[in-house]
């Protein structure tokens, strides 16, 4: 370890945080024009071609915003709130891998890899950075001493930890189809196929239990404005709030980061690409931009999302995480590794099992979830 | 295998300076006329009553507990995941035998009305 | 002086502070977080010993779940801020002479350990590599099989009875 290296690293994480600056902002302006066109409006149009400088605009209204402080709040505390929830949301992405080994490219004599860590524990290290971003949020509603905040924090912490377990146990699933932990190695795996194919049931898992950790529509009830103002954020504002809007913004990005890597092939070429031009293994430096496209439509995909579906109520929720997920995700991890054991054993066929039946087991459970959530109703009234 | 992680406590001291210098950056051009009415906290326009923090209903314990359980469970079975076609059938048997044992607290759980938020 | 022993120390002195931290803070949610950064300080531990998958569960499991716990509880019962003075009489004696008996404890392990010269080591090399991991695997789930298989009663009995504890009745709600 020279000092080369540390300015090294200092250099790759300052450039990777910029870029994720840069993608919360124009991650706005892209919401928002999606939003204004399924809504049939036009949305922000006005500062700049296309409105295109909207976000920055934005961003300099926040700087000049005067910051209050509760009477009352723990100072410390919500001084240091944004910082704690902004830090897992950009950490997160550290171990994904944006290029193949091969892209690594030389500079002013060091090999400079497109991927922050390349750790065996991956998919560990995800799942702990993802546990520690209750944090931030919790600690958010109670410095700000208002009913509302805390309760916003409570619940959206109770929310994110109980969708935790089935987004875990997703990985759990992807790493029994992978053999490994490792995230170069996962995204090897899906190199003749992607992990959407042979786990359709444990991709959509995974996409809804993130909605849920991110707080994001159908899953916003801790930010719910019409009970509890804004939530864990009710007193935030400035620039502490924009840290705050940062950190979620930045979180559905490394989400989709993420997805696209264990599920969407990474920075492997799309199917139709295989063995042309097109591919990775012929033309490196398109992997990043196959991650850029994966990224760019999955966000769409949760925004289309936050534009359909209404709220679901918290009560349901709660029991949609722990009554559903949960338990089908669990079968979901036995049915892979059966499937996989039965294939290595007897006949590789059996690999297309795994699909088949947990899309069955996928069915059952959408027809418990029918059973499990509407029965209460009918006993309660 | 440190230089690794050297890197990725490289990035979060980054990151950390980068909340740092933004919330800098808000205290030193925002403008600061604090009054008592300002300072009062948010409540949709009401006087607040009481104070902020108050009591919380037992229901959040219990699934902080559950979960607990359940993130140890995902846990071990993340290093089982990577040695399972070495193990063959034992390894999914005493995967299997784990889980039952949990299964059983799980369904104590539902039938108890613990999954139940009301 | 060997890098990785600098940062053994400077972890070290961290390790402590905030576990003094934990002690003397009167709010109970500042203390909470002081023993997160003890956990963060422990899991860093682990990587210097070449444990990175322990490290991990290590932040997950207790930073990431227990002290969310904890946290909850001290929110639920309100107890943010801590009554001055002892609740039991006897218990700051009682408190001082067991730090000492740990203290003496610690001191007589580590001069034994000087005199034998066998320093603390990391078990062999680990490299960062799948193949360590997977070997780690394999001990747990054949040799260490019986422990973890116990675990999950373990894991049964704390769920049923925190159901037990706090689950009412159905009817006597209040």
């Amino acid at each position: 370890m020279t000092f080369a290296s540390i300015l090294e690293w200092l250099i790759k994480g300052f450039v990777w945080v910029m870029i994720l600056l840069g993608g919360f902002a124009y991650l706005t302006y892209y919401e928002r024009r999606a939003l204004a066109r399924i809504q049939v409006r036009i949305g922000p149009n006005r500062a700049g071609p296309l409105g295109l400088l909207q976000p920055i605009a934005d961003a300099i209204k926040l700087i000049f915003k005067e910051e209050l402080m509760p009477a009352r709040a723990d100072k410390l505390l919500f001084f240091l709130a944004p910082i704690i929830t902004l830090t897992p949301a950009l950490v997160i992405t550290a171990v994904v891998p944006f290029g193949p080994e091969g892209l690594n490219f030389p500079l002013f004599g060091r090999v400079i890899t497109w991927q922050i860590a390349d750790i065996n524990v991956g998919i560990l290290y995800i799942m702990s950075i993802a546990s520690i971003a209750v944090y931030g949020i919790v600690l958010a509603g109670w410095s700000s001493n208002n009913k509302y905040a805390m309760l916003g924090g409570l619940r959206s912490t109770a929310q994110m930890i109980s969708y935790e377990l089935a987004l875990g146990l997703s990985f759990v699933s992807v790493i029994v189809l992978a053999d490994s932990t490792r995230m170069i190695d996962i995204v090897e795996a899906q190199k003749s196929m992607w992990f959407m194919v042979l786990q359709p049931v444990g991709m959509v898992i995974f996409l809804i239990a993130t909605l849920a950790e991110v707080n994001r529509s159908p899953f916003d009830m801790p930010e719910a404005e019409q009970e509890l103002a804004a939530g864990y954020h009710s007193e935030y504002g400035g620039m502490k709030f924009a840290l705050l809007f940062m950190a979620e913004y930045d979180k559905m990005i490394a989400i989709c980061i993420i997805a696209a890597t264990i599920f969407f092939g990474g920075y492997r070429e799309f199917w139709f690409l295989q063995n042309t031009w097109f591919s990775v293994d012929q033309t490196p430096i398109l992997g990043p931009v196959y991650v850029f496209i994966k990224v760019f439509i999955l966000l769409f995909g949760m925004i289309w999302v936050r534009a359909t579906l209404p709220r679901i109520r918290y009560d349901r929720l709660m029991a949609f995480g722990w009554k559903i997920l949960l338990p089908l995700s669990l079968a979901l991890v036995f049915l892979t590794a059966t499937g996989i054991l039965l294939a290595q054993e007897v006949n590789p066929l059996f690999m297309w099992g795994i699909p088949v039946v947990s899309l069955a087991a996928g069915f059952i459970a959408i027809l418990g979830m029918y059973q499990t959530l509407r029965r209460k109703e009918h006993a309660r009234a | 295998m440190l230089l690794e992680y050297a890197a990725i406590a490289a990035f979060i001291f980054v990151t950390i300076l980068v909340g740092f210098i933004a919330i800098i950056l808000g205290m030193l051009f925002g403008p600061k006329k604090s009054t008592d009415v300002k300072a009062m906290p948010y409540e949709s326009g009401m006087n607040p009553i009481g104070p902020g923090t108050r009591r919380m209903p037992v229901r959040f314990y219990l699934i902080a507990v559950l979960f607990i359980l359940f993130d140890i469970e995902t846990v071990f079975l993340l290093p089982w995941a990577i040695v399972f076609r070495k193990l063959g059938v034992f390894g999914l048997v005493e995967m299997a035998v784990f889980i039952a044992i949990l299964l059983v607290g799980y369904i104590y759980a539902w039938k108890k009305g613990a999954l139940e938020w009301d | 002086m060997d890098l990785t022993l600098i940062l053994f120390i400077i972890l070290a002195v961290t390790a402590i502070a905030t576990a003094l931290g934990l002690l003397i803070s009167r709010n109970a949610v500042y203390a909470a977080l002081f023993l997160v950064m003890n956990f963060a300080c422990v899991a860093i531990f682990y990587l210097l010993l070449g444990a990175p998958f322990i490290a991990m569960a290590q932040v997950t499991v207790y930073a990431g779940a227990i002290m969310v716990l904890f946290l909850f509880v001290i929110m639920l019962l309100g107890a943010e801020k801590l009554p001055k003075g002892d609740v039991l009489p006897v218990q700051r004696p009682l408190a001082i002479g067991a730090a000492v008996i740990l203290l003496a404890e610690a001191v007589i392990l580590l001069v034994q350990r000087f005199q034998s010269t066998a320093m603390l080591q990391a078990p062999g090399t680990v490299e960062n590599s799948m193949d360590s991991l997977r070997e780690m695997s394999g001990l747990l789930f054949t040799e260490y099989l019986l422990p973890f298989e116990v675990t999950s009663i373990l894991l049964l009995v704390a769920m049923v009875g925190a159901i037990v504890l706090t689950k009412q009745e159905k009817g006597t709600r209040g």
